[in-house]
């Protein structure tokens, strides 16, 4: 496997925002919750008034606008990746369960997926956090619940065609428990192709857990999340665009670097895609 | 076939009493309205009036019967905050969302089909990788910001349309652009794909070796048989779109389904959350069954098996 073309520029982009999350602090020009009370809504260094004390501006607040884009990679980031783990973790499990097990867990846990997505997820998402408070373990399990599905059914359809083949066969004739031939044999099936959605999950996960933020129901203020401060520019986009403007180009870079490791990622791990 | 439809009425009952489950329930676990609504100088006798009055002070499980036998027979209760039938107020914003993902759809069909199939025709071309190109950036870009974007830009710096509101054909035209994006380069990256597969068939290959005209194989051998997925996808996408019309209805302002159902959740306005629920479920089920039906008109095979 090619691995710079596995990564492509996609995964340099990724990287490269996880690596910012990490060194926030050292990154940051000044303190997250730091107020400058003498310059509020200061433009960015470049355009007249600006200075490069705060190169993205300040907001209403006198808080600098890059540093807060900075620590928001941390929120977002950590919020959706740690989204994916879990959700890829569940959907895997319950996917070769499915697959294996056959008869009514299969019916019990497809049904349950249909019924999931038979529902308008964004409206799903925010009557649970308007109704149940938004909070971090409950913006946790709307994503994961957005993100399980994709993984179960991708997993029990290879689930399925790996059963049949020869080499659990053989590992059955040789006494292997379900969990050894479940564990040891069709899992590492399913890992190329987890690793692809896992990618377009991420960048998913990244726009669900920021529109929930736009709307005041994801990640709570005075904790950064680009989708937040996007949301907290919102009543300026007429006189200070720097506010919307720095955290929703961060959203796009992020969700772009995943989308386009997705596809870099698809074209190194499936044969069938190679030179498309 | 009547029996098939029959079935599928069965199915979709099933469903609706399925999700009027889940809504009322995660309803109920939000609190209680008598200490939301009233003022918090309200004593405990105003408070049990209030209960008596909506009929809360029921056990749980008789009020989701009760509600239930209200909803068959179309009394969806009254709305706390209006003080009206929580239907009227549901049925009143209906128009404008309607209107709103109607012009979203068919923005994103008129924009995303042709530019598929164009960049379908030549892989590879400079046409294939501009198209690609926007699509990626069109699945990337949040619909909340592409809207602030178009607002700053259309709205203020250019004054060519107005910032919000709905009455106009200009103020259509952002909200529904914001709204299409995303699902216009989900349909051209689809329809690239499928017209990809269905170029590579033998009866493709079999219409150019009669010497059809290029246009015609593309047009009635391609793309008649990559339409069936195309039109599933539509479908499957209704959901989304509904999510995204309350974001695009929240930014723009757009006094539709969304913004109600937005602040009737923040309001614990119950009747008319369940109502909206009520409302988008049936109208999710109905538009994928017309789908069902869709498909046997597009591919004559399946009218057979169906009949």
């Amino acid at each position: 496997m090619n691995v710079r073309r596995a990564v492509g520029p996609g995964g340099v982009v990724l990287v490269g925002l996880v690596l910012v999350a990490a060194f926030a602090p050292a990154l940051a020009p000044h303190d997250v919750g730091g107020l400058d009370l003498l310059r509020r809504l200061a433009p960015p260094a470049w355009s007249a008034g600006g200075s490069w004390a705060h190169p993205c501006g300040t907001d209403p607040l006198g808080r600098d606008v890059l540093s807060r884009v900075i620590y928001g990679a941390r929120t977002s980031l950590a919020i959706a990746g740690a989204a994916m783990l879990v959700a890829a973790a569940l959907g895997i499990f319950l996917g070769l369960l499915s697959g294996y097990a056959g008869s009514w867990p299969d019916a019990l846990i497809m049904r349950v997926a249909d019924i999931q997505l038979s529902f308008p997820y964004l409206l799903l998402a925010i009557a649970v956090m308007a109704l149940l408070k938004p909070s971090l373990t409950n913006l946790m399990i709307v994503l994961v619940l957005r993100s399980w599905v994709v993984y179960a059914r991708l997993v029990r359809v290879v689930t399925l065609s790996a059963r049949e083949r020869e080499f659990v066969t053989a590992a059955r004739a040789m006494g292997g428990g379900a969990a050894r031939i479940l564990f040891r044999h069709i899992a590492p099936n399913v890992v190329g192709a987890s690793i692809i959605v896992s990618s377009f999950q991420l960048a998913e996960l990244i726009i669900v857990e920021s529109s929930l933020s736009f709307l005041g129901l994801g990640v709570q203020p005075p904790t950064p999340s680009w989708g937040g401060m996007v949301s907290e520019g919102r009543a300026y986009v007429g006189s200070a665009w720097w506010l919307s403007a720095f955290p929703g180009l961060s959203i796009v870079l992020a969700v772009l670097g995943a989308n386009l490791t997705g596809d870099a990622l698809r074209r190194a791990l499936d044969p069938r895609l190679r030179g498309v | 076939m009547r029996r098939y439809v029959i079935g599928r009425l069965v199915q979709a009952a099933l469903a609706l009493l399925g999700v009027t489950c889940v809504a009322f329930l995660l309803v109920s676990l939000s609190g209680d309205p008598a200490f939301i609504l009233l003022t918090p100088e309200a004593g405990e006798s105003q408070r049990a009036a209030f209960r008596e009055m909506y009929g809360l002070d029921r056990p749980l499980a008789v009020q989701y019967a009760s509600y239930v036998g209200h909803v068959a027979r179309g009394d969806f209760g009254r709305s706390f905050a209006f003080d009206r039938p929580a239907l009227t107020v549901v049925l009143e914003r209906v128009p404008a969302t309607l209107e709103l993902a109607v012009a979203a759809v068919v923005l994103a069909i008129a924009f995303g089909v042709p530019a598929g199939i164009a960049a379908a025709i030549r892989p590879g071309s400079w046409l294939d990788r501009a198209v690609m190109t926007i699509v990626l950036l069109g699945q990337s870009v949040p619909t909340f910001w592409l809207g602030l974007l178009m607002i700053r830009i259309l709205a203020v710096d250019l004054r060519w349309l107005p910032v919000s509101g709905r009455g106009t054909w200009g103020q259509l035209v952002m909200p529904a652009t914001a709204l299409a994006l995303w699902l216009a380069a989900l349909l051209a990256r689809i329809t690239r794909s499928e017209m990809l597969e269905s170029m590579a068939q033998d009866y493709v290959r079999t219409a150019r070796a009669k010497g059809l005209p290029e246009r015609g194989v593309t047009i009635r051998h391609a793309m008649a048989n990559a339409l069936l997925p195309i039109v599933t996808l539509i479908g499957l996408q209704i959901g989304t779109l509904l999510g995204g019309a309350v974001i695009t209805e929240t930014v723009f302002a757009w006094p539709g389904l969304g913004t109600l159902v937005f602040d009737a959740i923040l309001r614990k306005d119950y009747p008319v959350v369940l109502a909206v629920v009520e409302l988008v479920a049936a109208g999710f089920i109905v538009i994928n069954m017309s789908l069902d039906l869709l498909y046997g008109y597009l591919d004559p095979r399946l009218r057979r098996a169906t009949a």
